[in-house]
């Protein structure tokens, strides 16, 4: 393992391909501030990968902060919270940010932000208990996947030797983990520990970009105060090229160990956890209040006034950019998360969920020019962290070559959107991807192992 | 404050919803760029003769890009500068001397044969210019081969007007090579291989701009190197000279650095870019030393151009925590072997 003197690590492992982005980190120095109450909040019973939840209140019901508005059976799936308190005004539908619909609970708030009777914090002694309270507390990967957090963390116990906190952030203008970082240190520090200990894994490595140097610091001087002065966990500096913090690049970096594809990162003895996710733990430990509000970088061209915010989930998103002084020119589009992965909105009437870290909005000069012919660069093929060849792909698909297509590993992509990127054709390599990876489900495949 | 209606519809696309810089006819516009040099040098040498072969080679190459796209009703591509490079890579190929039909002859054979039959830029299968080049050797072999014009002929004085044999061809011969000075920096020959220094410039600034990778031109030109070296040595000859004459003579510099690393008719990845370039080399080098036609550096590099599918399928890149057949072997037997050892120890 590559050691500075300093304590810090550096990857074990360079890893392949990627691509510099400008950070237009703006946001970096601007203190979180909460938005003020919402008038109401449309809250979604899917904002997690698995089964949505269902509405388990009614229409008129009174509610306060924390109680719970939505529950499923199923096990992969997080309990949904009231994230104001006030008068439930319906329970209807929803468009999501993706353009699918689902069932929603509206809350008009009475403004006074009650906390529910009910909170207090939880008693955690074994791993079940911990499992149990982290399902209770409704954290789902707060990082933009939105998987729920206690199904990643109930593995089999001694199946995992290292435990990855995620404070990478390669994506441009999201500041909300470096603040994460810089404002509530100790809580990912007493969270660690918490998950450490309960969950018995041995090594923990915080893994952030080298673009950060006062995050580094804050986080290379709470891994060194651990008592017993054990260097268990680590701090590792990766290069500040994108995707660093991609799930399967990040564990390569960090041991070495390359997750087969279709498999998951316990296949290698990991698990990776975004930063906020793992500071959350330890609030809830200590307070007992579920997951009801998240941190949000807006930020873009067409905004007024940039901000680091924190709002209640469910908060219209238009009102957030009201909150950041509106627009200071026509916006042309609309990003919930970053500008590489981020998904692009029809409209502003949307609720924000738990897993978005930021809200961008960009002007008609930011817009993508049109596609031209593929001049066969290479670039895609250059950039791919997973070795794939897009432009091999997109012609495959035309061929309708399925074998080939299967043995391309296209079903691998994780859609980093470096190719695409880096396109001097400006051609939508991710779309083209997605289209295999499409072609190769339909086709009954799956790519496993 | 500009406020939003609800019922406005945005720009919604796929991600990434950023770009970087690199467009194609900013790539273009850099290879025009790495070109100039060499430009001004043939003109130096040759005189103004070069501009007019160079106008016409790239007039004909737009004229026939354009109406090559509008017979086969596809969109229009003038925009992306391809068919300037083309036709200033050819205008390179030629002899200053060549007559003007001529040249123009090559970019319509560059142009419409190579590139729009095949589907336009990004689809040929082989290097355009040099195509055309093969095909007016072949067609016109007087005017391409045997009307060199000595160096600063075009300023009359008492230099002979025009040489009979090229420097590499003289090499093989009496003598009455230039020397290596000449060699690099203004020598007889096509419009752009004359000046070594130029090409080298070129070649660079491409390099820095990263619009292409040092790989295919060092590899070419290595190969080419160390195959003279121990051909010069065994033959007991100069090694070192007759290397340097090598690599400073023919077109291998100007095919090393700007007709190899054509993207569309090179090999994706950096183990093809290698194995491409390393045969480029050694045609290259077979041909000069026993070969009977000048044709080193233009048969070699269409003859891998033709290879580079193969090269493709052969080199693909392992995907991404794919376990290759013989690897996970070695693990396996690894893994057994540390079992082994633990029950031993146990």
């Amino acid at each position: 393992m590559g050691q500075k003197s300093s304590g810090i690590l550096t990857a074990v492992k360079k890893v392949r391909g990627g691509v510099r982005v400008s950070h237009n980190k703006n946001t970096a120095n601007l203190e979180t501030v909460r938005i003020p109450t919402p008038s109401k909040v449309v809250i979604p019973m899917r904002m997690h990968i698995g089964a949505p939840c269902a509405p388990a209140v009614n229409v008129g019901d009174i509610v306060s902060v924390g109680q719970i508005v939505g529950d499923s059976t199923a096990f992969v799936s997080a309990p949904i919270h009231a994230t104001v308190s006030g008068k439930v005004t319906a329970v209807g539908q929803v468009e999501l940010p993706d353009g699918n619909i689902s069932k929603a609970v509206t809350i008009e708030s009475d403004g006074e932000m009650r906390l529910f009777d009910g909170i207090e914090p939880p008693k955690v002694e074994t791993r079940e208990d911990f499992l149990k309270a982290v399902r209770n507390s409704g954290l789902v990967g707060l990082g933009g996947a939105g998987f729920p957090t206690h199904v990643k963390l109930g593995f089999p116990q001694g199946k995992i030797d290292t435990l990855v906190v995620n404070a990478a952030e390669c994506e441009p203008y999201i500041t909300v983990d470096y603040r994460e970082c810089i404002e509530n240190s100790w809580d990912i520090l007493s969270s660690i520990k918490a998950i450490k200990e309960l969950l018995d894994i041995p090594n923990v490595i915080i893994a952030i970009e080298n673009n950060k140097p006062d995050a580094i610091e804050v986080l290379s001087s709470i891994a060194s105060a651990e008592e017993e002065g054990v260097d268990e966990i680590k701090v590792m500096t990766l290069s500040s090229r994108y995707p660093q913090g991609a799930e399967k690049i990040m564990i390569q970096s960090a041991t070495g160990r390359r997750v087969p594809p279709g498999g998951l990162p316990s296949d290698v003895g990991c698990v990776v956890m975004n930063v906020c996710s793992v500071a959350f733990i330890a609030r809830y430990l200590k307070t007992g209040k579920p997951l009801v509000s998240r941190s949000l970088t807006v930020d873009g061209s067409a905004v007024s006034e940039p901000k680091n915010i924190r709002a209640p989930i469910g908060t219209n998103i238009g009102g957030i950019f009201d909150f950041c002084g509106g627009f200071k020119e026509e916006p042309k589009k609309i990003i919930t998360g970053g500008p590489m992965m981020g998904l692009a909105v029809i409209g502003t009437d949307l609720p924000i969920l738990k897993q978005n870290n930021a809200l961008l909005a960009f002007t008609e000069k930011d817009m993508l020019k049109g596609e031209r012919d593929c001049i066969r660069c290479g670039r895609c093929a250059f950039v791919c962290p997973f070795s794939l060849q897009p432009t091999v792909v997109e012609a495959l698909i035309k061929a309708d070559d399925i074998e080939a297509l299967k043995a391309s590993g296209a079903s691998i992509c994780m859609e980093c959107g470096s190719c695409s990127y880096s396109c001097p054709a400006g051609k939508p390599l991710v779309q083209t991807m997605r289209l295999a990876k499409y072609i190769l489900k339909e086709a009954g495949d799956k790519n496993e192992r | 404050m500009i406020k939003m209606s609800d019922e406005r519809i945005l720009t919604a696309s796929a991600s990434p919803h950023i770009k970087s810089p690199a467009t194609t006819s900013r790539i273009m516009l850099d290879v025009i760029i790495a070109l100039i040099p060499a430009l001004a040098a043939g003109v130096i040498i040759f005189g103004p003769r070069v501009l007019a072969v160079t106008a016409v080679t790239i007039a004909a190459s737009v004229v026939s890009e354009h109406l090559s796209r509008k017979v086969m009703k596809r969109h229009n591509t003038l925009g992306d500068f391809s068919a300037v490079v083309t036709g200033l890579i050819l205008a390179f190929n030629l002899p200053s001397t060549i007559p003007l039909w001529m040249a123009a002859f090559g970019s319509v054979i560059a142009i419409v044969v190579a590139k729009q039959m095949f589907g336009g830029i990004g689809q040929n299968f082989v290097n355009p210019a040099i195509l055309a080049r093969i095909v007016l050797m072949v067609s016109f072999p007087a005017a391409m081969l045997s009307s060199w014009e000595n160096a600063f002929a075009w300023r009359g004085g008492g230099i002979d007007a025009v040489s009979s044999a090229t420097p590499l061809a003289a090499l093989g011969g009496t003598g009455g090579a230039p020397s290596l000075f000449q060699m690099f920096f203004a020598r007889s020959g096509c419009i752009g291989e004359a000046c070594a220094f130029a090409l080298i410039l070129g070649g660079l600034y491409l390099m820095a701009k990263r619009v292409i990778l040092p790989v295919i031109p060092v590899c070419f030109i290595g190969t080419v190197a160390v195959f003279m070296f121990i051909y010069g040595a065994v033959s007991q000859k100069d090694a070192l000279s007759f290397t340097l004459y090598h690599l400073l003579g023919g077109g291998l510099l100007f095919g090393a650095f700007f007709m190899a690393t054509d993207y569309t008719t090179s090999p994706l990845s950096i183990k093809g870019k290698i194995i491409f370039a390393v045969g480029c080399g050694l045609i290259t080098s077979v041909i000069r030393v026993f070969g009977n036609m000048t044709e080193g550096v233009s048969f070699s590099i269409i003859l891998m151009n033709i290879l580079v599918p193969h090269i493709d399928n052969m080199t693909a890149p392992t995907p991404f925590g794919v376990v290759k057949e013989k690897r996970r072997k070695r693990k396996k037997q690894s893994a057994e072997d540390a079992c082994e050892k633990e029950v031993a120890s146990t």
